[in-house]
């Protein structure tokens, strides 16, 4: 019988690693009780950033996707609305970090892309509401509370990765605990 | 702290805010028409969310007011009336929108989460 022996590379191991933390963070915010259905700090959005920062987009899109997928199935939101606004949102905001990364470093640093990043996944997640969930205009009624939390949040979560990148000690093993630290100061 | 904003990050904070300062009316006024609400002799008939496309008739003083509803607007379709003002008024669209058909007794209004007036008077 033949035996099919994966061998896991360093970036996979890399990978896994971060998402992980990614994972772990999804699921500590998921106990923290929301005023808003849907308005979550987002704290594993700041190893998506740090992710991009050190690897590049490949490996920070392959974190956060993996958070999606696992993140919903420990949950038991899988395939769930949930799970699909989740996944918009997160599509939306690679698809913006993908471009914005190209901005130039001396002037855009992980705050912006963290901004443009929260902004653009409220988007996606209203598109798909507004698509699918809640069918009539009633939905722009909370457009502001949602924008005002993209705003918030995108700013910590860009500040804590900024924070975590400029700290070179931070080594990739220890970004669990490190990344938990700083967004809760 | 501020070290870690550089020059294109406080452009970006500053236009968040300003989105954020600009989606506000959304939340303050109670602008978007939610419901229709149809009513014969002031009671409340039937009450239609502005979500997808729907007919209703109503049976009022002279006969079958009819009432189509769509996605975000409401009219009335047809009427028995001798005038057809309710019909001719086409597609409501905004909160607080009536249409009124007199001589059948029968009423379509679109209402939102707040009422536009305390009251109105004809």
């Amino acid at each position: 019988m033949p035996f099919i022996e994966l061998k896991p590379t360093e970036e996979d191991h890399r990978i896994a690693r971060y998402a992980a933390a990614a994972i772990v963070l999804s699921l500590a915010e998921a106990a923290i009780p929301s005023p808003l259905p849907g308005v979550k700090p987002g704290l594993a959005n700041i190893i998506t950033l740090v992710v991009l920062a050190r690897h590049g987009f490949a490996s920070a899109a392959w974190v956060t996707l993996l958070r999606v997928v696992a993140g919903s199935l420990l949950l038991g939101q899988f395939l769930g609305p949930g799970f699909f606004l989740s996944l918009s949102g997160a599509l939306a905001s690679l698809s913006i970090l993908a471009l914005a990364m190209h901005l130039p470093p001396r002037w855009f640093g992980p705050v912006g892309l963290s901004l443009l990043a929260s902004f653009a996944h409220i988007c996606g997640q209203l598109i798909l509401a507004r698509l699918w969930l809640v069918p009539h205009d009633g939905l722009y009624y909370l457009v502001p509370f949602f924008s005002v939390a993209a705003l918030v949040f995108g700013l910590a979560n860009g500040l804590a990765a900024a924070k975590l990148l400029e700290n070179a000690a931070a080594k990739s093993l220890r970004m669990g605990e490190g990344s938990a630290a700083s967004a809760s100061s | 702290m501020i070290r870690l904003l550089r020059p294109g990050d406080w452009l970006l904070l500053v236009l968040a805010t300003a989105a954020c300062a600009a989606s506000l009316p959304l939340a303050l006024n109670g602008g978007i028409a939610e419901r229709a609400v149809i009513k014969r002799d002031g009671e409340i008939v039937a009450q239609f969310p502005l979500d997808k496309a729907r007919k209703f008739a109503v049976t009022g003083a002279l006969g079958s007011t009819v009432i189509e509803v769509k996605p975000g607007a409401a009219r009335i379709l047809s009427d028995p009336g001798p005038r057809q003002y309710c019909v001719r008024q086409g597609w409501l669209t905004e909160v607080n929108a009536i249409a009124i058909c007199a001589p059948s007794h029968v009423s379509l209004a679109l209402v939102g989460r707040s009422q536009g007036y305390d009251s109105l008077n004809y």
